[in-house]
This record gives C-alpha cells, structure tokens and sequence, in this order.
C-alpha cells in the first residue's frame, strides 16, 4: 500500500458520493479469512489494471474508473452486505470471485438489473444466455475446464483412454462438485475409470485421500481445489511419490501459492490455464510505470505478474472492454448497469484487439451472443518449473467437447428455469 | 497376507501417525485447563501465530510493515537477513512468552474466580483479537515454513515392509519426527511436572487452587508459566502443521481436530491427549478405509466426533479425566 | 425518577405478575414495539434490510433458542448450525414439494423437524456434562452437515449441491426470492421473532421454565425434588431445537436465497450464535437480543467506520475489526462477566433510584 492514508480518505470521500459520471466498479474482493492468498493477487491485479487505465488513458472513454474495494472473507454473509452496500451507487458489475457469493447474487442481479461476470467460476450454467440473461462466465466455465483436461490426456494417449484410472481430488463443496456430472458424462463416452475422492474444507489433512490414491494407483490425478487444500494436496502427492507430471489441476488449483509451499518436490505438477501468466507481456512495461512506480499499486505490489494478479487483471480487461463496446454501441460515456448487460453480450475479442491492449497470445479470443455467455471454454496446460519457480505453458489452447456439455449446459439451465419461472429469451 | 489387511494396517498405522499430529494440538488445551480450568479457545489461533512469527523471523520481515507502509507511505518489506531456523525458535518461543504475560496482566489477572464459561469466552475474545493482530503483523499471504524437517514417504520403512509382506508402506518422514518431537515433549513435560519445584508447583495448583494458594505457590506466575508452555507447545504444533501446507489462516482450525482428543482423553490428562489421539486418528483412519467408499467419503470430520461420543456414554469423564464427583 | 414502581399499585395478581411490572418498563417496551411494526418497515431499504435488520431478527431467533438450551437449562451446544441447516434444507425441501402450502407453515414445520433431531441428539446429554457436552454436540454439527452435502436427495439433485429458494407468497407479497421488498423480509421476519420471543418468555416464566433453571442450577438436586431430568433435558433440547429450526429456516430462505450447507452452517455458525448467548447473557431473551445486535451490528459498523469513513484498505481494516471485536468481548467480560443483560439490569437499578442514590 503506497498511498498514504490521508490520500486514501480524500479518495474514499469520493468513493462515498461518486459523481454520477464515473464508471463504478465494485470489487467483492477478500483479503482475510481462509481463502486470503488466493485472494489477494486477484484483487489487486483487478484495481490496478483499471488503475492502469485511469493514469494512462484518462479512464475509458474519457470516464474515470471508481473501483471501490469490499470485503468479504470469502463469506456469503458478507458478501450479501457488500452487494448491498455497493449496488446503490450504480454499480456496473460484480465479480465476486467465489462460486457460493455468486449463486446468491444470481437472482439478485436479476432483479436489479446488474450483470454479474463471473470468468472461470460460478454457475457453470450460466453460459445459457436464454435463461441467465444477467450472468456472463466466459471465457471458460468448469465443465469445459474438465473436457478440456480430458481431452489433453486424450491426446496424450494417443485418442484413447479405454480402461484408465482418473482419480478426482475435490473440494466438498458446491465448487469442488461441479465438474463430476461433466466427468461422469465423459467416463461413459470414453471409458475411462473415474474415482472421486472428496476433501473437506478447508483440506489442511488429507492423509486419508493420498493413501487411497497410492494403493489405487490411478493413471492421473484431477484436482478441484481452493485455498490449502491445494498446496497440501502437491505435497501430500509429492509425498506418495505419485508423478506430478500425471497430477493436473483446474485454474483455481494452479498459482504460484499453491506450488511454492512444497519446495522443489512440486516440480512438473500441471494445472489449466485460461490465460497466460508472467511478467513478459507489454501490458506490464506500462503497469510498472504508471502504477507500480507512481506507487498506485494496490496491495503490496509483490504479485504482479502472477497466475491469479493475471486472472484479475484479465477480468478487469474483459469488463473494461465490455464496457468500451457499451460506449461504443450507446454512443455516450456514462453508461448504465442495464445498458452494459447489452455491451457484455455484444462484447467481441479478436487476438488484435489484445494485442493492442498490450497482451499477445495471453488469452483466447471470443465472441458473445444472446444465447452463449460461455464463450469457446478453452484452456491450455501450464507446468510448474520448481527450480526457475515459474509456470511453463506447454500446450496450445485445448477445445472441449461441446457435444458433451451442451446438453448438460441445457439440462441444468432448463432445471434452474422451471423452479424459478423463467421463460427462455433469444428466440 | 491377503492386500486388503495389509492396506487396512497402513492406514491404522498413518492414522496412529495423524492422532500424534492431533495429540500435540491437544496437549496445549489440556495443559492450560489442568492448571486454570480455562477451555482455551485460542490455542488453536495461537498456533497460528506461532507459526507466523517464527516465518516472519526466519525471512526477516518487519512487522507490521503493511500498516507502516498505509500509514506513513513508506516501501519496508524485510529487513533483508535470513535468520538460522535455531535462532529464530528460540526468539518465537521468546515471544510466546511475552505473549503469555501479557495474557495473564490484561485478561486473567481481572477475570480470577470466575465461571469457566466466562473464562472460555474471553479465550474466545483473545482468539479475534490474535486472529486480527497475527494478519496485520505479519500479513495474511500464504508463506512456506522451511526449518529444515525432513518430508516425503520414508524409503526404510517403505523397503522393510516390502521385504516383509510384499507391500510397502507408508509412512511420511514428518510423521516419523513428529512422534519423537511428541514423545520428547511429554517425556520433559512430565520430568519437568514431577522433579523440579516449578513443577511440583503446577501440580499443587492442578489439584487444588485455594490449598496451593494457602502455602504460598503464586497463582499469577503459575498462570504466566503454563500459558508460556502453552504458548511452546502451539509453536510446536503450528511448525509440524506448518511444514505440509504452509502457513496461513486455514492452521488455525487444527484446534477443531484436537477437540474430539480431548473429549475422549479427558481434559485434564496429558497422557490422556496421547492416547485419545492415537485412538482417533486410528478410528478415522480405518473407519475412513473400511466405511467411507460406501458412503461417499469425507467421514472423518464427524467420525472423530461419533467415535468419542460414544466413549463418552460410558465414560463421561473421557478415558483419564477425573471423575467428577457431585454433592448436593 | 421516571424508573420505579412507587406509586405504580398492583390490585389484581394478573398485574402484579405481568412480564414488564413497572410502568415505564411496559411504556418502553410498547413504545420498541411501535416503532419496530409502524416505523422501520416504511424507512426501510435493501441495505438497512440484508444488512442489519434481517440477519439481526433471525441471529436474534437462534439466539434465544441456543438460550433456552445453554442459559436456562445449563447445557452448552456447540451443534447450533446443524440444526440451522436440519432448518434450512427441511424448509427446501416443504418449499419445492408442497409449493402451494403457505411458507409460514414450511417455516414452522422445519422448526418442528428440526426439534426431533434436536431431540435425538440431545440423548448423549442425560450422561454427558458441560465441556464434553459442547464437544459432543459438535458430533451433530459435523455429521449433520456431511449429511446435507452428501445425499444428493436433499438438496433435489442439483449440480453442485446448492439450494435456491424459490419464490413464495403470503397474501400475495413475496417474502422469499429476489423480487421479495425490504420491507416485506423484515416484517416476516420481525413477525416470526416477536411471537417466539413473547413464547420463550412466558415459557422461561412458567413451570417448564422453571424446571429448566434447577436442572442448571444443580441437577442432581433437582432431581431429588422431583424434577424428572429426562423430559426436562430433552424439552429444552427440543424447544431450543425449534427456535434453532426457525432461524436457519428463515436464514437460507429469506435471508440468503441461496445456501450451501459447509459454508452457511459450518461451525463458525454454532460458534457465533454460542457468541452472541455468552455475550448478551445466559438466561435472559433481552440478553439473546443484545448479543446478536452486538455481533452483527458491530462489525458492520466498525467496516463502515474504518473503510467508509476512514477510507481504509480493506484489509487492514478487516484486521483491525476482528482485534477490537476481540478486544471489546474481553473488555466487557472484565467490566460485565454476565453479559449485556446484566449491565443493562444494573443501570435498570441505577435508574429506580436516579437522581436521588442515597
């Protein structure tokens, strides 16, 4: 934190009364509580990002960017009272980062009339625009992250996973459970043998689970973790000896947070990736100098660069476009919480339009529409280097199977439809 | 022998290794419920903050740097040394014990002869007003704790057991020197309670306050003194906690898995924690292996509990608690 | 001056056995009344309402509940949010079978069911005493909520295991949903805690009540005097089970709208509630109510003060919250052991004999 506290509070007094101009973000962000390391670096690379733009171009579209901060501890209680709390003073967009606060918000933003971006966690059916017409998840959703992990061991194997063992580590929550229906889907198409082995948050033992692991020896371990549970599961494999080059976790289960408390002994885990990670992208050489070095940097400023800093800033790249193409198709600058809905749905992005944003080759393009609010769900493979302590992208992006998804995508949308009397729209 | 007795003795045998990891966490309640009849809420927390500080000391950073920075506008981060792991218990234990004066000048010493909910409750109280203060000291990030403990199946016990029965075993070499780390802790808490004068001490007042009082023990520097070993046995704890996942808010729920030990150990039994805790983690080990595949997994939370109580419906007073005698 | 009953004469037993015997003391409590129906519901809005008020009616509810149980009968428990979700999921699952059946009814169904398991649990307490009580009711908090994540059938096979409420109505005006008013929320929820509340007074004040107080004053004495430990142990379990059943009902359906039973009923739930008991007063419903205003009110003041008005980093600010929520609980145990009510009992006294002390 480098502003100093009275600057803070002839900021915060204008966060309090923002002039209706201003584009007003909140940040559901936490910095406490038992998820804090995941949720620190996400956080700051979401405000510094719209920092960035502030300093450099003047905000979007001539608008400044007011983010203002809240807290949640990764608590739904919480998180209740900092929608309440943010959503009277025109909030544009939530992204709570954590799936139990956004199934509470779900209805909520629907009466409101606030979108609700939810990239790489939330609702995986949420994707069905016809039904969740406030919620956006794309790029990439769980379900697409588990095909997306299937289909890389696929190809892997040569097309073929007839009588392998998948084992899945997850999270016993609504988190961790969701990518099973997806995996049951694919074990019957592809026959191979799944195992779920449950964790209890927050996982801090997990001695039970690896032994099952090491006398069952499956092929490849999958991991839906969050928070501890993750380091102690790559130490807890690192321990049974298990290869970590066969041990794969989704995006939430690969940051740098999760390998470095094992040391060396995480050296070859892979995880997903739906966007690159590292300091090496151009974006960076202007983050440093308009916010890093003018000392705007929220937080401590030691996670940029990092895997989640890099999700957060490329959610905040995500909306920030969405609104510029809200700008755009309205023709004014101050734009509403309604009118940005039809800027998220419209949003399109091109490889050169990231590139021109200063991230080449950091994520994967795509374009929404009234019914896809999922995007394409690609994902690549990253791989942990313990000696240079840095992640290694190994694969290109990996498609998932949407003849898989689709239907159960549908199912669960219509399910959601019927117990809340939704009609489909985009027809 | 057939595969299916020689996995169900590995997992007893981890989960005799679990119950030590469970013991230690234990002995820090039992300790100070034995010498003040307080249900200390916070041990778990004070784990938690052990672990903090010794990482903090190691890696050199300053304390509460983020709140400096916010206020005075300033870069600190670290002092930039790397103190030697020796050095840095020592100074962590150093601490703890500061920590426990000051417990017994600002809390206890103004809550004496009160009811123990009372007393749990200002645990409790404590418990925040650590949680809050071991974050803005020393921040809330995920740090690794690196004092040099070995970690990893150990390969002896691995190639033995093979040799044996034709499978082998597993064991983690942390397990291993948690056990003898356990075993040398209650091996000088013992010595310490049955041969020197502080001892004996803590003993008179174990048994009876008022009698200990009556000829002279301070209950004050008692209290400091067994809040202190508390406060060593969570550095303990949080270090061998610590080691596996690294040090972050999540360790300060350990406490909950030592709350099934001392239900069935008794809360005023050190060897009791012991042997509750090899029963438990053994019970939720196996219980886990045996019954949990069938019924989707994720048992041992509860099953610790289940297990205990039943214990408890023939022994209230736990397996080595004192009996509770009632008079009208 | 104003606070005493000189002058205040009682001619019938009914007067002189009411619950609030002094005059001022009933005008105040009318006058709380008044305000609570006529005022707040028209000043009310969507943050006052998911804020403050409702987390605070419905704290309130599980607060009294765990009362009766730990404060008037003297068996502590640590399983309050298990039986929140035996609450929660009961309520879901009258909710989406019985859609035509009045939510009301749900609610006070789900208190009922929660009271058998209530009972049930309650069993291991006719052996079981004080500390390994608690942490023996922790069997039912851990087992009940690996129940709930585990049979698919309670939550009606979703994906991911959690629970929406859909919306329901009472007189036409949603009171659970998204599109539910603020102050339709409130005035549910202020209803359903006003007519429990006025129950577990009355109960505390009657036999049952005072059946309870004996079995926690000294249990084997009471038994000698005739007071059967059994049924007693067990109605407190079941009534404060009940009122536990309510809340975690009324918690996921009109509160949350959404809930998944690890994260909304884990332990820190039994804990806080256990909290807001020990902090407002054993033995006492005005107790219950202070506790849960104290530790649901405070933080959010405290977050207003420190990040809205300070301004704040949030973290800091968080931290700094959970040391002087801490300090404070010390602070007003060193000051007050007996909780709120009791120093809300002492400036009562202070007040009879105000402005003349001697």
């Amino acid at each position: 934190m480098k502003k100093r506290l009275t600057a803070l509070a002839a900021l915060a007094l204008t966060c309090a009364t923002p002039a209706l101009a201003d584009l007003n973000i909140p940040n559901l962000s936490y910095r406490t509580g038992p998820f804090a390391a995941g949720g620190i670096p996400y956080a700051d690379g979401f405000n510094d990002y719209f920092t960035l733009l502030n300093e450099r171009d003047g905000g979007i579209g001539g608008e400044k960017v007011v983010v203002t901060e809240c807290e949640t501890a990764y608590n739904t209680e919480k998180g209740v009272e900092c929608y309440e709390a943010t959503k009277g003073n025109g909030a544009l967009v939530y992204n709570p980062l954590s799936t139990g606060i956004t199934y509470q918000l779900i209805p909520k933003v629907s009466v409101d009339k606030i979108p609700l971006y939810t990239p790489g966690y939330g609702r995986t059916s949420a994707a069905n625009g016809k039904i969740f017409e406030w919620v956006f998840n794309y790029p990439a959703n769980y379900w697409d992250g588990a095909s997306d992990i299937v289909n890389y061991l696929l190809t892997e194997n040569g097309g073929d996973l007839k009588g392998k063992k998948i084992a899945l580590v997850y999270h016993n929550s609504a988190y961790g459970k969701e990518p099973i229906p997806t995996l049951t889907a694919l074990k019957e198409k592809h026959g191979f043998e799944l195992i779920e082995i449950p964790v209890d948050s927050p996982g801090q033992e997990q001695k039970s689970q690896w032994l099952q692991i090491r006398r069952d020896k499956p092929d490849y371990v999958l991991m839906w973790g969050w928070g501890v549970m993750n380091a102690v599961a790559i130490q807890e494999a690192a321990n049974i000896n298990y290869p970590m080059e066969n041990f794969i976790g989704v995006w939430w289960s690969g940051s740098e947070n999760d390998v470095l408390p094992a040391g060396d002994a995480a050296n070859g885990y892979k995880s997903l990736a739906m966007h690159g990670s590292g300091s090496d992208y151009p974006v960076y050489a202007d983050l440093q100098k308009y916010v890093v070095e003018a000392g705007k940097a929220s937080g401590a400023g030691d996670q940029v660069g990092t895997v989640l800093y890099s999700r957060g800033m490329y959610a905040a790249m995500v909306i920030s476009e969405a609104i510029r193409k809200t700008q755009e198709m309205t023709g004014h600058a101050a734009i509403t919480a309604v009118e940005l809905r039809d800027g998220f749905e419209a949003l399109e992005i091109t490889e050169a339009r990231m590139a021109e944003l200063g991230l080449p080759n950091f994520g994967q393009p795509f374009a929404a529409s009234c019914a896809d609010h999922g995007g394409p769900g690609q994902a690549m493979i990253q791989q942990w280097d313990a000696a240079a302590k840095k992640w290694n992208l190994i694969t290109p992006f990996i498609a998932p199977d949407d003849e898989v998804i689709q239907p159960l995508v549908d199912a669960d949308s219509a399910a959601f439809a019927a117990e809340n009397n939704i009609a489909e729209r985009c027809n | 022998m057939p595969d299916e007795i020689l996995y169900a003795a590995e997992a007893g045998l981890n989960g005799l290794m679990a119950g030590v990891l469970y013991a230690l966490v234990a002995l820090g309640f039992v300790l100070i419920f034995k010498a003040s009849g307080i249900f200390n809420y916070a041990q778990g927390v004070l784990a938690l903050f052990a672990a903090l500080t010794l990482v903090g000391f190691q890696n050199g950073q300053v304390p509460f740097a983020h709140l400096i920075n916010a206020i005075f506008g300033t870069q600190i981060h670290e002092f930039g040394w790397h103190l030697p792991a020796v050095v840095a218990i020592l100074l962590t234990g150093a601490v703890m014990v500061l920590l426990a004066i000051l417990i017994e000048r600002l809390i206890l010493k103004h809550l004496v002869n009160q009811a123990p909910i009372i007393l749990f409750m200002a645990t409790i109280g404590l418990a925040y007003f650590l949680e809050g203060f071991g974050d803005i000291m020393w921040g809330a990030d995920i740090k690794k704790l690196d004092v040099g403990l070995p970690q990893g199946i150990s390969d002896t016990v691995e190639s033995v057991t093979d040799s044996l029965f034709g499978y082998g075993f597993f064991i983690d070499r942390l397990d291993i020197v948690a056990t003898v780390v356990a075993a040398l802790l209650v091996l000088s808490l013992t010595l310490f309670s049955q041969f020197t004068k502080y001892g004996r001490a803590l003993r008179a007042v174990a048994d009876d306050h008022q009698a200990a009082l009556s000829v002279g023990i301070s209950l004050r520097f008692i209290w400091v003194m067994v809040w202190s070993i508390a406060g060593i046995v969570a550095l303990v704890a949080g270090v061998m906690w610590g080691a596996k996942s690294g040090v972050q808010f999540s360790l300060s729920l350990i406490a909950l898995k030592a709350l099934p030990v001392l239900m069935l150990g008794g809360f005023t039994s050190i060897p009791g924690a012991i042997v509750g805790g090899l029963i438990i983690g053994m019970g939720e080990k196996l219980f886990e292996f045996f019954v949990g595949p069938m019924i989707g997994g994720a048992t041992e939370n509860w099953f610790a509990y289940v297990l205990a109580l039943l214990f408890l419906v023939f022994r209230p007073q736990g397996l080595f608690g004192e009996r509770i005698i009632e008079r009208v | 001056m104003f606070y005493r009953e000189a002058g205040d004469f009682k001619t019938r037993y009914v007067d002189d056995s009411q619950t609030f015997p002094i005059r001022f003391d009933r005008w105040r409590y009318y006058a709380v009344l008044a305000v609570a129906f006529g005022v707040v519901p028209f000043l009310i809005n969507d943050y006052w309402a998911n804020a403050v008020f409702v987390p605070f009616l419905i704290y309130a509810i599980a607060a009294i509940g765990l009362n009766i149980l730990t404060g008037y009968c003297g068996q502590v428990s640590l399983g309050t949010g298990g039986f929140m979700a035996v609450g929660a999921y009961a309520c879901y699952k009258l909710m989406t079978a019985f859609p035509e059946v009045s939510i009301l009814i749900h609610v006070l169904l789900a208190g009922g069911i929660t009271a058998l398991v209530g009972v049930l649990f309650g069993l291991p307490s006719l052996r079981i005493k004080g500390f390994y009580l608690a942490v023996a009711t922790l069997a039912a908090q851990f087992f009940l909520v690996w129940l709930f994540n585990k049979v698919p059938w309670f939550y009606n096979y979703s994906a991911s295991g959690q629970i929406n409420a859909p919306e329901r109505t009472i007189f036409g005006q949603a009171v659970t949903g998204a599109a539910t008013t603020p102050a339709a929320k409130y005035l549910f929820c202020l209803v359903i805690l006003f007519s429990l509340a006025w129950l577990a007074r009355n109960l505390t004040r009657g036999t049952i009540g005072r059946k309870w107080m004996a079995i926690r004053d000294m249990d084997i004495a009471a038994e000698i005097i005739g007071v059967n430990p059994l049924t007693t142990k067990l109605s407190a379990f079941a009534v404060s089970s009940f009122y536990i059943g309510v809340a975690g009902a009324l918690f996921f359906a009109v509160y949350l709208g959404a809930a998944e039973v690890g994260e909304a009923f884990g332990i820190q739930k039994s804990f806080l509630v256990l909290f807001m008991v020990i902090i407002g007063g054993l033995g006492s419903i005005f107790g219950s109510f202070a506790g849960a205003a104290f530790l649901v009110l405070m933080p959010v003041l405290l977050k207003n003060l420190l990040v809205g008005t300070l301004g704040w980093p949030t973290d800091l600010a968080a931290h700094i919250e959970l040391m002087i929520v801490g300090g404070l609980i010390v602070l007003f145990l060193i000051v007050e052991p007996h909780g709120l009510a009791q120093l809300w009992r002492v400036a009562k006294e202070k007040l009879r004999l105000w402005p003349f002390p001697h």
